[in-house]
């Protein structure tokens, strides 16, 4: 396993985000707050622990990347354009008729994606289903989950949390994205989930808590589904929802929503204000 | 007839499935906990690990069920009718359906033949579930032989298929020299004026009722709808034109399922002929109860002798309109 690079991680989100706020100037409503939490969970998945890449795309082999909370599929489509699997000008056509960036995640119509979701609570029985696949036909690659806190609500989530530890598929790693608000509200008020490390670790996983934005810890907890875990684990990312926007965080108000032209332009400088100070301490070291 | 002879059209099911997995080793068997009643435990006697119970989790089972089809292989997955497709509808939209995965649904103990068990237990929408989702095929087997075939055509078939599972027993009744294929109807017995269309076991009643109307000086053709998606149209139109008066005959509700295809058939014909009347011979729009399998079968007016009486009924009344 390679050191991660973390600055340079650090700076790949960002530009992530800002190729992620570029393609919501198109279209109309976007689930923004969702997309942006992810941000670093995703980075390190593809850009540091997952054996992917644009000519692996149909191996066999590949690491898979499941995305169970499919709402925040716009995140993945900057991330398969960035790895070269269509181009980033394509990525303007989202949810127009005849694109093949449809809203949710839609397996006959974009590359790169492995699984139907949308509907919530299906992801991870998904991912125990390719796993058994790789049990079968004496496969080693690894298959990675990510859930929404809200998501968690989907008694299937729990079903399949049982079948994964109960077949032994060490093969999967969940990662939950706790922004703490879903579409109406913050999880804690509308039902609450906690404590949610005793609850993956009843349900017979191992369970490792991070701040999802912090590359460095994220990727020492990724590192760790190495194929010598004796369970599978679950990655509790605490994270902020709408991340790196100031006037988004924390809300549930940038779930799914539309923005003026005005908001457009203060988030993209927002973030390139951190695009250019990362850029600027880089030169400088 | 002796007892021998008679089959339940999952035990079949069970034998051709075992039958699969010996050829290919993609065949992959899922249950919910019901695997000796669905039969579909038998798979383990070709390799145990090709048979994986998911416990009382039919969602859970749906989705892993995806997974391994996007990974290859060909999946049978087993329950109930009831709770295969009621329970786990939405898994199987989005993960099965939409992306056309290689799953087959194999429904066991539809329709209210299950008996004891009672309502709660016993499948009468299942069809009407299954036959609105784009990318499905649909196939209800009459006997045992016609379920051999139905299971190695939903194997060669590449996509999601509901197949349609009796617990129902009885003989192999179907002609020798009737043909499956997927998507075509076969005509059972020539008549004339009166057709009866039948889907799965009670198609057997279907023929047994035609002997008693010749009694009556009544001659009805008798048809079978193995598949009640892809619908065989052309042969929905032929029966249009040809007969008066059609009788369709399925243990399930008469809303969505092959009643209710014809219906739509019908709707839509360009043939400059006179539309026939059609009745639709099922459960009217009600759910089952606990008994044996004779008795509501009886009470629903699908053994021979409620066919053929609800036939000179609708005949009667009709003729009635017609003065």
């Amino acid at each position: 396993m390679s050191e991660p690079r973390v600055e340079e991680l650090e700076l790949k989100a960002w530009e992530i985000r800002l190729e992620l706020i570029r393609m919501f100037s198109f279209g109309k409503a976007h689930h923004f707050g969702g997309s942006l939490s992810c941000i670093e969970l995703l980075t390190c998945l593809y850009f540091h622990k997952m054996r992917y890449s644009a000519q692996l795309k149909d191996d066999p082999e590949r690491d898979r990347f499941i995305l169970s909370k499919g709402h925040s599929v716009p995140a993945q489509y900057v991330i398969l354009s960035m790895l070269g699997i269509f181009p980033m000008s394509e990525l303007r056509t989202i949810k127009q008729l005849g694109t093949r960036f449809q809203g949710h995640p839609d397996v006959t119509k974009t590359p790169g994606i492995e699984a139907p979701t949308g509907s919530l609570g299906q992801g991870l029985s998904f991912a125990n289903g390719v796993a058994l696949a790789a049990r079968l036909d004496s496969r080693k690659f690894k298959i990675f989950v990510l859930l929404g806190d809200g998501e968690l609500q989907e008694g299937q989530v729990w079903e399949a949390a049982m079948t994964s530890a109960h077949h032994r598929l060490t093969n999967v790693c969940v990662l939950v994205d706790c922004n703490k608000f879903q579409s109406q509200g913050s999880v804690q008020e509308i039902k609450g989930i906690e404590p949610l490390e005793d609850k993956w670790a009843a349900f017979g996983w191992g369970v490792i808590p991070v701040d999802g934005h912090d590359v460095a810890q994220i990727c020492r907890a990724l590192d760790r589904v190495d194929g010598r875990n004796e369970k599978p684990v679950a990655i509790i990312a605490s994270t902020v929802k709408g991340k790196g926007v100031s006037f988004m965080e924390n809300s549930f108000k940038y779930h799914n929503c539309s923005l003026t032209e005005q908001e457009h332009r203060a988030a993209e400088r927002e973030i390139l204000d951190q695009i250019r100070s990362r850029k600027h301490v880089e030169s400088e070291s | 007839m002796s007892n021998q002879n008679l089959e339940e059209t999952r035990d079949r099911y069970g034998r051709t499935l075992i039958q699969l997995a010996r050829q290919d080793p993609r065949v992959v068997a899922l249950d919910c906990d019901l695997g000796r009643s669905t039969r579909s435990y038998g798979i383990t006697e070709v390799d145990p690990k090709r048979f994986i119970d998911i416990g009382i989790a039919e969602q859970d089972m749906i989705s892993t069920a995806a997974g391994l089809a996007s990974s290859g292989k060909i999946v049978f997955v087993n329950s109930f009718a009831v709770f295969l497709t009621g329970r786990a509808f939405d898994q199987i939209r989005q993960q099965v359906s939409l992306p056309k995965a290689n799953v087959k649904l194999c429904g066991s103990s539809a329709g209210i033949t299950l008996g004891a068990d009672g309502a709660t237990h016993q499948s009468i929408n299942d069809l009407t579930l299954m036959r609105c989702l784009p990318n499905m095929s649909v196939l209800v087997p009459a006997d045992g032989n016609q379920t051999e075939e139905a299971v190695i055509a939903a194997y060669r078939h590449v996509g999601p298929v509901y197949l349609r599972l009796s617990r129902y027993r009885l003989a192999n009744f179907l002609p020798a020299d009737c043909p499956f294929e997927m998507g075509k109807a076969a005509v059972l017995r020539q008549g004339s004026r009166v057709a009866l269309v039948a889907t799965g076991p009670v198609t057997a009643h279907a023929l047994e009722a035609a002997d008693r109307l010749a009694a009556e000086g009544i001659r009805p053709a008798v048809y079978n709808f193995h598949t009640i998606k892809p619908f065989d149209i052309p042969c929905a139109r032929e029966i249009a034109c040809r007969y008066e008066t059609v009788f369709t005959i399925e243990e399930h509700n008469v809303i969505g399922g092959l009643g209710s295809a014809l219906a739509e058939t019908f709707c839509e014909l360009y043939e400059p002929c006179t539309k026939p009347l059609l009745h639709r011979i099922g459960i009217r729009d009600a759910y089952g109860e606990s008994g044996s399998a004779e008795e509501l079968v009886r009470k629903h007016r699908l053994d021979a002798e409620g066919i053929a009486r609800t036939v000179l009924e609708i005949l009667d009344t009709s003729r009635q309109y017609r003065r």
